[in-house]
């Protein structure tokens, strides 16, 4: 799995490719909180490359959507999440949790 | 993989693979699973949520059966038949004590699953998705997951 960073004036873009599973979860969960520790809680996660998110990574995601969300100081948003990822996150009931753009310049756009 | 026509029922056929239980083996395991789910002729999607099903089974079998990486292996076989793809996941961990796990059903809301910071969710998973789910424990087998998935809509509940 691979991670690059890009931080914007409001918001922070990270961009995942390969998958997050079991193994790769604790890579994603620290550059997340380092964007977090660092006092920045509106968070773009571009899925476009993804391959695959097991339980372990959407248990990630949904930490870090707490810390964001605590006192109204932010989100974690999802953009260019691919269509079969997209259907088993409906299908388990995830997609509820997230705000999900189609493309990066509206989650930018959103903050 | 090697696929292999049963002499009994022709129009089964079946793969069978080991792994090494550690968690770099789940990349392998989907290869092999999306093979499978190639030769049952399902579309993208169903291919990708039986892939997560099994990645979450054999996660489970890795932090909670063996309890680490590297301490046995996991046994995958795939059972194509007419109207289904029957896939089991076999290790020689601790013994799985399905009644001390609360099935998951489909009324629960997912809220109760997010408060549990670590348990549940895998299994929570593996139900969504596919057809059929069994545990089986055995000294001589140790434990067997079988995990059904049918091509269309699963036979009505007896």
């Amino acid at each position: 799995m691979n991670i690059t960073q890009k931080q914007f004036k409001r918001c922070d873009l990270i961009s995942v490719e390969g998958r997050i599973d079991s193994a790769t979860a604790p890579q994603l969960a620290e550059a997340l909180e380092a964007i977090t520790a660092a006092g920045r809680y509106k968070i773009i996660l571009d899925c476009c490359n993804v391959s695959f998110i097991s339980s372990a990574g959407l248990r990630v995601l949904v930490n870090t959507q707490k810390n964001c969300k605590r006192y109204n100081r932010g989100e974690l948003v999802l953009a260019q999440i691919p269509e079969n990822i997209r259907s088993t996150l409906d299908l388990v009931g995830f997609t509820e949790l997230f705000k999900i753009f189609n493309d990066t310049l509206s989650a930018v756009g959103y903050f | 993989m090697q696929w292999g026509i049963s002499k009994t029922i022709v129009v089964e056929v079946s793969a069978s693979q080991r792994f090494p239980g550690r968690y770099e083996s789940l990349t392998k395991i989907a290869e092999f699973i999306r093979c499978a789910c190639a030769q049952a002729g399902f579309d993208s999607c169903t291919t990708y949520s039986v892939e997560t099903a099994v990645d979450e089974a054999c996660s489970n079998i890795i932090e909670h059966a063996y309890g680490g990486e590297d301490i046995g292996e996991i046994c995958c076989t795939c059972h194509l038949e007419e109207d289904r793809l029957v896939i089991i996941l076999q290790d020689n961990g601790k013994p799985f004590k399905p009644e001390k796990f609360r099935i998951p059903k489909d009324t629960i809301p997912l809220k109760k699953y997010k408060r549990k910071k670590k348990q549940g969710l895998g299994l929570y998973f593996i139900y969504k998705i596919m057809d059929e789910v069994s545990f089986a424990t055995s000294p001589s087998e140790g434990n067997t997951l079988t995990l059904v998935k049918y091509k269309s809509s699963p036979p009505p509940q007896a």
